[in-house]
């Protein structure tokens, strides 16, 4: 009998599999520069990732992602437990986070390009303005799905608020974080892209501008790919954090 | 004069409706005078202001008139004091589905920021008095509602409180389990020597557990109250137990 994680896996790749075999059909009947072949896009990707000089690209690109998000996480947290302890903050920040919310990633970029110098610093400006707000509200959200029962209970004992805040505040809302960084992720990897190739002279999105320049589609799949890998990756990381730290969860036996 | 341990003089709480039209009188000049070592049983239906006492003497809430005074202390202003003063049982267990039995019966005592091994060794012996041995690494969902609030109890006594605050802690479980757990309260209470004051809505758990009985009208106010010893008859029971059915019964619905 195959185990469940197996078949998971099989699930999994066999969708991948049918897109991998229609892109090849595609690329026998149209010209390579729009379809190029499913094991040359595969050889590019490879060659990426063990030629040192275009990894480093991949890397900048990683820590992009992981320096917009961390600072988008840390100011967000700040944020939103700002606006759950005071209702005058809520009603002032509230309606300036949802008009951050409905700026365009494309529109920071812009701003960033004409107000500040520093590629880096444009970059991570781009990444915590588009991240931001919804980190702030899914943190606020946690804190707010705090049990009064339990918040009850431990101010029976007397806490100070940082043994509060160890005891109750953060293992209550570290799953409301987990899947905000799991949400965040996607949406950094998409931004970083847009602010890498309109203000950036490095990074994956900065390579995909030179392949599009180039009208190279093996190269552009390849770029791509290094950046879905990357999000994978993390994703998986995430979740295996999210396995451990939320192990005490009953799980029930009949699948939903 | 036995030493005064609760202190409530002519206390009065007043909340807000949530609907803004006007208020409510949870609690109406309240006055209650407890002893150490007493075992004080608090009865009332439903709403009838219970829980506003208990959370004004366990420091939650304050008191809009009146005077509430917990070993002298104002219980909600000079709150720090309480630290380690006070243990409270729940209606529901209210354990922290994230810790271990074990972790969360020495919540208390690492709030109180004792030693750590010592924390160990007395959550441990709570859990083994309450029957709980071999559990202290389960999480809360997996245990039954009963060792759940065996593990409340243990938790409330484990920081070795002067005050236990109980608000039907047994209402939640089946009948036989309730009967044991409720012997088993008692007698740790007795051998402790604590003050204790236990909320409930029966009559035959307030008449077993008490040393006092006290029946609460709506809005907290004392209607009835009455003493029991091991001296008492089983005639004086069955007059006491009529006399709170007829006090209760008399009780006009909420306004």
């Amino acid at each position: 009998m195959m185990s469940s994680r197996f078949m998971h896996i099989l699930q999994a790749s066999a969708g991948m599999l049918v897109l991998a075999g229609v892109w090849q059909i595609l690329s026998m009947m149209l010209p390579p520069f729009l379809f190029p072949p499913v094991p040359e896009i595969l050889s590019r990707t490879v060659d990426i990732l063990i030629t040192g000089s275009l990894l480093i690209d991949v890397l900048l690109t990683a820590a992009r992602i992981f320096g917009g998000l961390l600072g988008a996480f840390i100011l967000g947290s700040l944020l939103a437990f700002v606006i759950a302890r005071s209702k005058l903050v809520e009603n002032f920040l509230t309606p300036v986070l949802t008009f951050f919310q409905g700026i365009p990633a494309l529109s920071w970029v812009v701003f960033a390009i004409i107000w500040f110098h520093g590629t880096e610093f444009r970059v991570l400006f781009i990444m915590v303005m588009t991240t931001l707000p919804a980190f702030t509200f899914q943190i606020l959200d946690a804190i707010r799905s705090m049990s009064k029962d339990l918040f009850e209970m431990t101010m029976a004992f007397r806490p100070s608020r940082w043994t509060l805040f160890r005891f109750l505040t953060l293992p209550t809302i570290v799953p409301g974080m987990l899947t905000a960084w799991k949400v965040n992720l996607g949406n950094a990897a998409r931004v970083v892209v847009v602010a890498e190739l309109v203000g950036a002279t490095g990074g994956v999105g900065y390579e995909l501008l030179r392949q599009q320049q180039l009208f190279d589609m093996a190269g552009a799949m390849a770029w791509t790919l290094q950046l879905v890998l990357f999000v994978l990756i993390v994703q998986q990381t995430i979740n295996a954090i999210e396995a451990y730290a939320l192990r005490y969860r009953a799980v029930s036996e009949r699948a939903m | 004069m036995p030493e005064l341990v609760i202190l409530f003089n002519d206390v009065s709480k007043t909340f807000r409706r949530p609907d803004g039209r006007g208020d409510f009188v949870a609690v109406d000049k309240l006055s209650v005078e407890i002893a150490k070592g007493e075992i004080v049983a608090v009865l009332g239906k439903t709403g009838c202001g219970k829980s506003t006492m208990f959370n004004i003497i366990a420091g939650l809430i304050e008191p809009s008139s009146g005077e509430a005074r917990v070993i002298g202390h104002d219980p909600f202003r000079d709150f720090d004091f309480f630290r380690g003063k006070i243990g409270i049982v729940f209606q529901n267990d209210r354990l922290m589905p994230w810790r271990s039995a074990l972790d969360n019966v020495r919540l208390g005592l690492q709030i109180l920021n004792s030693d750590p091994a010592q924390a160990e060794a007395t959550a441990r012996g709570w859990l083994e008095r309450l029957g709980l041995s071999g559990h202290e690494n389960d999480y809360p969902h997996a245990l039954s509602g009963g060792m759940r609030q065996r593990v409340s109890i243990a938790r409330a006594f484990a920081v070795d409180p002067e005050i236990l605050l109980c608000d039907e802690p047994f209402s939640a479980l089946d009948e036989m389990t309730a009967r044991d757990l409720r012997a088993e309260f008692v007698r740790l209470v007795r051998q402790s020597n604590k003050t204790a004051v236990f909320i409930t809505h029966q009559i035959n758990e307030a008449m077993e557990i008490g040393d006092r009985v006290m029946v609460l009208h709506r809005p907290a106010r004392i209607a009835y109250e009455a003493r029991l010893s091991a001296a008492t008859t089983d005639a004086e029971r069955t007059k006491m137990h009529q006399d709170i059915m007829r006090v209760l019964s008399v009780e006009q619905a909420p306004a």
